[in-house]
């Protein structure tokens, strides 16, 4: 990027137009540091974006001085310093000195080329160099924010420059100047703004204040108070949503052994493999899209995809292994443990035990900047918007089609469905498969944020376990309930405790949980008892 | 005697114990290494290690063959065991470690000062013996208890020791858990003061574990001859009657659940001098699944079988992961499949006449 902009600077610099400050590159080439900063200065306040070439080109290590001329040399080539002329024959190596570059020199000229930027006609460049700019600017660059400030349009590069010029007013300006920055910073909600308004209210050792006037340190307080306020707001918004967000991703991953546990009691232990082949499902069928016109589409294929080939594996192995041990949880479990060993496995024999590269349509990538430092990535928003459709789809099945009505029959009273004429059999095969296929669409979406490797349903098991287990037995509430629920505790406390011990606290939970309700949350009422 | 084993199964007994404290420790420790009688150390640390996961295998038959519970956390007590025994190895390294310091080497790498309070004590050998018993025990009587109590029982029951072994795992790949995150425990040099990795200290502790087998055999079978063991197969069957019939079912259950955490404690303690390593993915869920299959394989409810499946499965295991490692997951995945299908009584039940349960 900064190659190609440099590119694009030095075929700028080549024609033949009002060249740069003479006097200021020759200070570049020869003066000692001092008179280089000021010369590097002098080029920033005349405001010509070509001197973010010259600069930049500086800062890489390529000027090199030759006799009294300044060069850009660069592989092969040289360019004039001043004119930005290609040089016919570059000078010997001998007859060349390599301008050295400091730690020092090198911030100035990163800050210095982020100003000249500031007036490009990209945004995007724009964008950055005000970041840049409000990471550290020197007050020598107030002018030149001002000037740009005077010029932007985009409102986000405005804030950013408006919360520069503020910093810097707030050290030199007048008394006026100094009040309206504060209650500029005030407004933001950059969290690098909070050390400069505690910075105006610091008690010195002998009991004054940093800032001898009472009214700016009133103006400071209240600011202060309105960014807290902001930051916390921001903090709880980017807690709630990793929430939500970590909660539809449970609930996703949760829904189908809902179904499958929940609804007809099967353990499946496999049920994270099947998720894993919705993955690899997604990878294979983004393969076939690579290089197509429509790659940005590719997910509305690779979602039913991901379904159709997830819901074949369940009913195979619901035909072939389940089938037979209808009754006994315990080697039911054992089995489908089995089963999944070798779904990983088979994986890796396939696809190789590294894991394998998703990409997101490009619609999917960036996000929502709510605030600074507050993005919502567009990924995890459409998986909350997924789960939520996903989890519509299965209620309508469950609660308005006859194959749920069946489904519900048979998991109420086995025998009397049987008796009215249910096929009971193939009931439980078609509901194993919606199970197994709603994992599919879970290992789907989770190909878009996370890894997609053999091992990846592992990571899963323990917790949809987990949420269906709280959620208790029979139902789909209780799911839904348990996913937010897990999601937001996890969530919760890992801000306070960090990940690992938030998720000890968490399983920690659920065992005392399940002592006081063996049931889960919502637990069906009747009769049943164990036999 | 007489009503632990017929004179069949005495003999079969003497003969096991005759191989494993004679022919064995003189194959290995008197037979010149040139000789092709010679037992080398990989075959005394690998026999060693399976008899380690025998005794893991009975401890899981006597809850799970007998009792009814089938524990998916199993390897959580066989690890604490280790993890007992291991910081008592690590303080016998002294300062022979790589930074010649008096604290092990990881927490020199972080840059501890001092020993953390669960270390206190554990340089003596008699306080290590006492933890690998009493930190599983201890552990799996307050679980057990909460759960027994609010009759948590079948695949419940194994969701959540799964999910106990599975916290436990990430607990100890924390460093400020103060057991060697990751890495665990280590490069061994001693125990009791004498160097670890020598024939003769090989054999010894191979001799143990043969020893801590046959004992745990002998004491699975009276308990499970006895009254008790009864009460508790009824329990398997047919909880509520026991119930019924005025037993508190709890205590019965706790009992055995304890002493079966313990003797995974014992297995664990006797396996990490052996096998020289103890980390935190012996935890791990997966492995503890494992153990269900030994006994399945071997066939539940038999005791004998526990020892036979351990045997089986773990020997196949070594033979696949040296020959074709790939392809030892489709196995031990079949295993499951098939075992569970068409083998519900497992190897013993192949062999006629053998009573089972």
């Amino acid at each position: 990027m900064i190659k190609l902009l440099l590119m694009l600077l030095l075929a700028l610099l080549a024609r033949p137009a009002a060249a740069l400050d003479a006097a200021a590159v020759r200070e570049l080439g020869f003066g000692d540091n001092d008179a280089k900063i000021a010369a590097i200065a002098a080029l920033v306040a005349e405001g010509d974006p070509r001197a973010a070439g010259l600069l930049q080109a500086f800062a890489d290590g390529e000027l090199s001085t030759s006799g009294e001329r300044v060069l850009v040399v660069q592989g092969d080539a040289g360019f004039d310093a001043l004119s930005g002329a290609k040089l016919e024959a570059l000078p010997e190596a001998e007859a060349r000195e390599d301008v050295v570059v400091n730690n020092r020199l090198r911030r100035e000229l990163g800050i210095a080329v982020a100003a000249l930027r500031l007036v490009s006609p990209q945004r995007e460049t724009r964008l950055a160099a005000a970041r840049e700019l409000a990471g550290g600017a020197d007050q020598a660059m107030l002018p030149l924010v001002q000037k740009a400030l005077g010029k932007e349009r985009d409102a986000q590069v405005r804030r950013l420059l408006e919360l520069t010029a503020a910093t810097l007013e707030l050290k030199t300006g007048s008394r006026n100047s100094r009040i309206a920055a504060i209650r500029t910073l005030g407004e933001s909600s950059n969290p690098a703004t909070k050390p400069l308004l505690l910075g105006l209210l610091e008690k010195r050792k002998d009991g004054s204040y940093a800032e001898p006037d009472a009214e700016l340190r009133a103006e400071a307080h209240k600011s202060l108070r309105a960014l807290n306020g902001r930051l916390a707001w921001g903090d709880r918004l980017s807690l709630a949503f990793a929430g939500v967000s970590l909660g539809s991703i449970l609930m996703l991953a949760a829904l189908g052994l809902a179904i499958t546990y929940g609804l007809m009691g099967v353990i499946n232990m496999a049920h994270g493999e099947l998720i894993m082949i919705g993955a690899y499902t997604t990878y294979v069928v983004q393969g076939w899209f690579r290089n197509g016109p429509h790659f940005d589409w590719y997910l509305a294929a690779a979602a039913p995809a991901a379904f159709v080939a997830s819901a074949l594996v369940g009913m195979a192995l619901e035909r072939a292994v389940i089938r037979w041990l209808y009754g006994r949880p315990l080697e039911t479990l054992l089995a489908t443990w089995g089963i999944s060993l070798m779904l990983i496995q088979a994986v890796r024999t396939l696809f190789g035990a590294q894991n394998v590269q998703v990409e997101n349509p490009s619609w999917m990538s960036g996000g929502i900047e709510v605030m600074t430092d507050v993005v919502l990535p567009w990924s995890r928003i459409v998986i909350v918007f997924f789960a939520a459709a996903v989890l519509a789809g299965t209620w309508l099945l469950l609660v308005r089609t006859r194959l749920g009505l069946y489904v519900r029959g048979v998991t109420q009273n086995r025998a009397m469905a049987s008796c009215v004429g249910v096929p009971t059999a193939r009931v439980d095969t078609l509901a194993f498969g919606l199970g197994c296929g709603i994992a599919g669409l879970a290992g789907c979406a989770l190909s878009q944020i996370g890894n997609v490797g053999p091992d990846l349903g592992q990571g899963y098991i323990v917790d949809s376990f987990m949420v269906v287990v709280l959620g208790g037995v029979g139902q789909l509430a209780g799911t839904v309930y348990a996913a937010l629920g897990l999601g937001f505790a996890n969530k919760l406390l890992e801000s306070w405790s960090g990940a690992v011990l938030a998720k000890i606290a968490v399983l920690a939970f659920i065992i005392v949980f399940i002592q006081k309700r063996p049931q889960g949350m919502f637990a069906i009422k009747g009769r049943a008892v164990e036999a | 005697m007489t009503r632990l084993y017929g004179p069949r199964g005495w003999v079969a007994i003497g003969a096991a114990a005759l191989v494993l404290f004679a022919v064995f420790p003189l194959l290995a420790l008197a037979v010149p290494e040139t000789s092709g009688l010679h037992l080398s150390a990989y075959w005394v640390t690998l026999i060693g290690k399976i008899m380690c996961y025998a005794i893991v295998a009975l401890a899981m038959d006597l809850i799970w063959g007998y009792a009814g519970i089938l524990s998916l956390g199993h390897g959580l007590f066989f690890a604490l065991g280790g993890y007992a025994m291991g910081m008592y190895l690590m303080r016998q390294i002294g300062r022979d470690g790589q930074y010649r310091a008096d604290l092990p080497d990881f927490m020199v790498f972080l840059d501890w000062k001092e020993f953390p309070w669960q270390w206190w004590n554990t340089g003596h050998f008699w306080w290590a013996a006492l933890l690998v018993v009493a930190v599983p025990g201890l552990i799996a009587y307050v679980f057990g208890y909460f759960a027994f109590r609010s009759r948590i029982k079948g695949v419940y029951f194994s969701i959540i020791t799964q999910a106990l072994t599975f916290a436990a795992m990430l607990l100890f790949f924390r460093n400020e858990t103060g057991f060697g995150g990751n890495n665990g425990f280590t490069d061994f040099k001693r125990i009791l003061d004498i160097p670890v990795t020598t024939p003769a200290t090989r054999v010894a502790l191979f001799a143990a574990t043969g020893a801590a087998l046959i004992g745990t055999l002998l004491l699975a079978r009276w308990l499970t001859t006895s009254r008790y063991g009864r009460v508790l197969a009824a329990i398997r069957d047919a909880e509520q009657r026991v119930m019924f019939c005025g037993y508190d079912t709890v205590h019965y259950k706790l009992f055995v659940w304890t002493l079966s955490a313990i003797l995974c404690g014992i297995a664990g303690a006797l396996y990490v001098p052996q096998v020289g390593i103890i980390n935190p993915s012996e935890m791990s869920p997966a492995n503890s699944i494992e153990i269900a299959i030994w006994v399945a394989v071997g066939g539940r409810g038999t005791l004998a079988g526990a020892i036979l499946g351990a045997g089986l499965v773990n020997g196949a295991k070594s033979m696949f992961t040296q020959v074709l490692p790939e392809y030892w997951l489709y196995v031990l995945g079949l295993l499951f499949i098939l075992v569970t299908l068409f083998l519900p009584r497992g190897v013993m039940g192949l062999i006629p006449g053998s009573r089972s349960r």
